[in-house]
């Protein structure tokens, strides 16, 4: 959720200059402390034993192909935009990080309360 | 879905003795062609820079994301914290399917449509300080869609998912029901909050 929050901080603070470019130093740090705390979420679920792993990617897949088409549909309103350069590239890594992370927020929070193969909640 | 279901108190085999799993579904299969119907309509508004199917889907999209999250918080929750149990399940379990699809939906078309109106009508190039009202707005979304996405959407797959199984866990499903209840003063300021900026953009 904390790279939830960054990345979408990031995102507002871009946006806020439109049609202008804002100064990218702000945003870059925010979108990358929230690609930071994606990778240690998953560095953590990695680390996870007794999990129901096969809900845990049943949600998640279908979730991460629900949020790649939403964030396919924002990534063409930017290029129709015509918006170019790094603001495209911090952008559509906004993108990708938001498109990955809820689907792992969402198949954590179904699978955690689901049973293990081992019959262990 | 702020305060969509309230408080649920029931014992940990309450919610499994009164419902049928197998009748829970999670995303209902038949409104997927309404919801790619609706993102195709976007897509070719934006590629056709329309504007008035912009401006259609950006009111209509809002419109209804808006008042679907008053009506439910503040209508439907207090009614439903009035209900019995089994009926508080029966109900949840036919209502938070479609909402799985519904406000994702909602808040995409509503979000990528006013950003294309904003460009096309010269909002985002307005001066300080009336762009505070934009930028206002961009934070205001920002705040539903943390809660949204973070805490409220995870939430209510989860007590889908927990609703399926044979016995599924009431205090579970009260404790996951309960960010709604947490939540829905925020949401709710954030909505109104949202009326207010937009119609102040509309007529500045």
């Amino acid at each position: 959720m904390g790279s939830i929050a960054l990345v979408i901080a990031g995102g507002i603070y871009l946006a806020s200059y439109l049609p202008r470019q804002a100064p990218l130093l702000i945003p870059t740090v925010l979108i990358g402390l929230g690609g930071g705390l994606l990778l240690a979420a998953v560095a953590q679920l990695g680390g996870l034993r007794q999990f129901a792993w096969e809900r845990f990617y049943q949600v998640s897949g279908w979730a991460l192909v629900a949020y790649a088409v939403i964030a396919g549909m924002i990534e063409f309103v930017l290029l129709v935009d015509h918006t170019r350069g790094t603001l495209l590239i911090l952008l559509t890594v906004v993108l990708v990080i938001f498109a990955l992370d809820i689907p792992i927020i969402l198949g954590f929070s179904v699978a955690r309360h689901q049973d293990t193969p081992a019959g262990i909640p | 879905m702020a305060d969509a279901i309230g408080e649920m108190p029931m014992s940990p085999t309450a919610a499994g003795a009164t419902l049928n799993p197998t009748r829970v579904t999670v995303v209902p299969v038949a409104g997927l062609p309404l919801v790619a119907a609706a993102l195709a309509f976007l897509v070719a508004a934006v590629a056709g820079n329309w504007l008035w199917a912009l401006d259609f889907i950006h009111v209509a999209g809002g419109g209804l994301w808006t008042g679907i999250d008053l009506f439910v918080g503040l209508v439907i929750g207090p009614i439903i914290g009035h209900m019995s149990v089994p009926a508080r399940v029966e109900f949840s379990t036919r209502f938070m399917p479609k909402m799985v699809l519904i406000m994702p939906t909602l808040v995409v078309l509503t979000l990528a449509s006013g950003l294309q109106l904003a460009r096309r009508l010269g909002n985002l190039a307005v001066p300080y300080p009336n762009h505070w009202w934009l930028v206002a707005s961009f934070i205001v979304v920002g705040v539903m869609a943390v809660i949204a996405l973070g805490l409220l959407e995870p939430a209510n797959l989860a007590v889908l998912f927990e609703l399926k199984k044979p016995r599924p866990n009431g205090l579970l499903i009260a404790k996951l029901m309960r960010r709604f209840v947490y939540t829905a003063g925020v949401t709710g300021l954030m909505q109104i909050a949202t009326l207010v900026i937009m119609s102040r953009i509309a007529t500045w």
